[in-house]
């Protein structure tokens, strides 16, 4: 038999000049590793990318995402430049020259002035931003812990999966918006306290259930046995080999998070229940305090525009969502060939 | 190391199996016992030399997946033992010459935390199917590195002069070529040389081939299989060959056992198994092999039916139902021992 020699550390390797490029250091080789990362993430988002914009209300929504971020950049530009903080500061400004408000639509303020005499437009411009914020926020919440809570639950299985599930279909019972008007009856809920409680009720609830199952298809690929006759530990698997192929997963229900988020803040806004200063919540809670909802469609900018960028928002990101479903689930995906 | 399959168990062998079981239940309920087990694998008993190579045939379905995954500890046996004498196992250091002969057993159901690293560094596995035995996020290097960097063996520097110094020995040369492409770059052929490279790049004394070649087209099958003979005799690398086909088991090894049902029911030197099959099974096998001498003329497979799942099965052979030369007495007698019929030749059969 031949006895292999030993390389430094390894055993079995044996020593000399291996047969690999003479240039290949340690910097070097771990540069072009992390080039073939790049490389990789670049090529598959490519692919996705394409798929992506196959689908129409998937290139609609990046449309109207991209519209409404174009909006929350505006605000602080336009509040440099040519509007006044006095006049036109969405929670303290005042619009001087009006015979009353709330005023309509005119060139000074195009979509016109609320009850107390600020700038609509200001407001709707201004609140973009936070929504973006709260959304985000919540839907980074979410994904964290419903990833690790399925990746964990899935591959130890027995009492911890039982556990988290159980507690899963507990939070599903609970009726959500209900739940969070109590919750802000209780404690003053701001933004982004509203962002983590969201977050942490769609982390540990419907969407943990969905990535879970999808982690158990993951878990039973022949490369997670094969990563234990590595001698890979569960920390390894786990992080090294389940979560990255869940990420996909994970970025839709995002996107589905991002909605109901936005949503929420609309609807304890409305009721007031909010520790927020401005938001479209707010401009309908406001119009609809002072009576203004009563009205018909006379005073229709004081509610349309927040209405409608709700609305809008909401349904962009659900069918982002939804365009994203067919990049993940190829089973989803049209045929072309 | 030559292979005489004459030794009694347990001396010298670099693995000894005995009386191995695996049961998985069926129908189990999350508050109910289950109470039918299908017999995976029933009472196997064989040993392997260091350096020596044995190949475990029988049809689908008959429990070689699972004898390889309870040799590598990827499965808990129900009953039975695995004694290993891999080097590095007992309670001292990595020794650098891996002569394994004076090595003192240790059982596999004994072995755990740090013994089980350095079991992994000895015993190693090569799955079935190419594409998914590989993640696909990850590129050629992080793959046939996952061992040694899981085991903190060697720098940065070392891991990629090894996975080089490994890829040129499969073949994918030139090995800078291939460090960091990803699984989907590359043919079956290729990935199933990345596999015997991960299996092979922390110099294992013993690997699990799970039909290596079953998934790959047919031209490039001979090319792997000469490569993981050429690889474990230069590296002196015991293997347990699994295959459904026993043209390839005698391609690849120096002993076949052939496999029935989670029974093995016939084991024994290849050219000696080959020459004089003595259980019915495998002589139904072989005559649906094509013959090495054209010469030789041999009655047609006479076996009925096909291999059923075995659930809770009868305390009888568990070839009776298939079997052309059943007795009465095969019907009432249990299975039937493994008996030496000739020199390292045994067979499972009331009838030979
Ligand atoms: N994890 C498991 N749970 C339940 N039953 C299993 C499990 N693994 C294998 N089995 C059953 O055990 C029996 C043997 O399976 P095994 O995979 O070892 O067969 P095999 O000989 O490798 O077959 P093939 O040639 O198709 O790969 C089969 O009936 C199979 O259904
Ligand atoms: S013991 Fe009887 S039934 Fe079993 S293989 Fe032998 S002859 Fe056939
Ligand atoms: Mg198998």
């Amino acid at each position: 038999m031949i006895t292999p020699p030993n390389y430094p550390g390894i055993p079995g390797a044996s020593p000399g000049t291996p047969p690999g490029p003479p240039d290949l250091d340690v910097g070097n080789s771990r540069f072009r590793l992390a080039l073939a990362r790049i490389r990789l993430a670049w090529r598959s988002f490519r692919g996705a990318w394409s798929i992506y914009l196959e689908s129409r209300i998937g290139v609609l929504s990046l449309l109207i995402i991209g519209m409404f971020a174009l909006m929350a950049v505006a605000h602080p530009v336009l509040m440099l430049t040519i509007w006044d903080s006095g006049t036109y500061d969405p929670v303290t400004g005042y619009a001087f020259g009006q015979s009353q408000q709330p005023a309509s639509p005119s060139w000074r303020h195009p979509l016109g002035t609320d009850p107390l005499g600020r700038d609509v437009l200001s407001q709707l411009l201004w609140s973009t931003r936070s929504e973006f914020v709260l959304g985000i926020t919540a839907a980074l919440v979410t994904v964290a812990i419903a990833t690790t809570v399925g990746a964990v639950a899935a591959y130890y299985g027995g009492i911890i999966d039982a556990f988290f599930m159980r507690l899963a279909d507990l939070i599903i019972a609970l009726p959500g918006i209900s739940l969070l008007i109590v919750l802000s009856a209780l404690f003053k809920l701001n933004l982004f306290y509203l962002a983590l409680v969201i977050g942490v009720l769609g982390g540990f609830g419907g969407t943990a259930i969905i990535l879970k199952s999808q982690a158990l298809s993951i878990k039973v690929k022949p490369y997670i046995e094969a990563a234990r006759v590595a001698g890979g530990g569960h920390f390894h698997i786990i992080l090294v080999h389940i979560i990255p192929n869940l990420l996909p997963l994970s970025l839709l229900y995002m996107m589905f998070t991002v909605t109901s988020a936005i949503f929420a803040e609309a609807v304890l806004s409305f009721l007031g229940l909010l520790d927020v200063r401005m938001s479209w919540g707010i401009m309908i809670h406001t119009a609809n305090t002072g009576g203004y909802l009563m009205g018909g469609t006379r005073y229709w900018w004081l509610v349309v525009p927040a209405g409608a960028s709700i609305t809008l928002l909401c349904s962009a990101f659900y069918m982002g969502g939804r365009a994203l479903d067919e990049v993940v689930n190829p089973r989803l995906r049209r045929r072309h060939d | 190391m030559a292979i005489t399959g004459t030794e009694p168990l347990h001396t010298g062998a670099l693995l000894s199996v005995a009386g191995l079981t695996k049961r998985f239940p069926v129908g189990r309920h999350l508050f109910r016992k289950a109470t039918s087990f299908i017999h995976a694998v029933d009472d196997v008993t064989f040993d392997l030399e260091p350096g020596g190579s044995l190949g475990l045939v029988g049809e689908s379905g008959c429990g070689k997946t699972t004898v390889g995954k309870l040799l590598v500890k990827l499965l808990e046996p129900t009953s039975g033992e695995i004694l290993f004498r891999l080097p590095g196992l007992a309670d001292h250091a990595v020794p650098d010459d891996p002569s394994e002969l004076n090595e003192p057993a240790v059982d596999s159901a004994s072995i755990e935390g740090r013994q089980l690293r350095a079991f992994r560094r000895r015993a190693q596995m090569i799955f079935q199917d190419p594409y998914e035995s590989m993640n696909p996020r990850r590129t050629i290097y992080d793959t046939i590195a996952e061992p040694l960097s899981v085991q903190g063996m060697g720098t940065l520097l070392d891991r990629v002069d090894r996975v080089s110094e490994i890829l040129d020995q499969v073949g994918l040369t030139p090995p800078a070529t291939f460090l960091f492409r990803h699984p989907h770059e590359l043919s079956g052929g290729q990935r199933q040389r990345v596999a015997i490279a991960r299996a092979l790049v922390v110099g294992p004394s013993f690997v699990v081939a799970d039909e290596p070649t079953s998934m790959l087209d047919v031209s490039s099958r001979t090319g792997i299989m000469n490569l993981m003979q050429g690889l474990a005799q230069d590296l002196g690398v015991a293997y347990l060959y699994v295959t459904h086909d026993l043209a390839v088991a005698r391609y690849m090894c120096h002993r076949i056992a052939v496999m029935y049902s989670g029974k093995i029911v016939e084991i024994g030197e290849t050219e000696e198994l080959l020459k004089n099959p003595r259980h019915p099974y495998t002589r139904a096998l072989l005559s649906a092999v094509p013959l090495p001498d054209p010469g030789s003329t041999r009655e047609p497979p006479d076996i009925r039916g096909e291999l059923t799942a075995p659930i809770d099965p009868p305390a009888r052979c568990r070839f009776f139902d298939r079997c052309p030369m059943a007795t009465e007495n095969c019907r009432t007698s249990p299975h039937p021992p493994t008996e030496e019929k000739s020199p390292g030749h045994w067979v499972a059969c009331y009838e030979v």
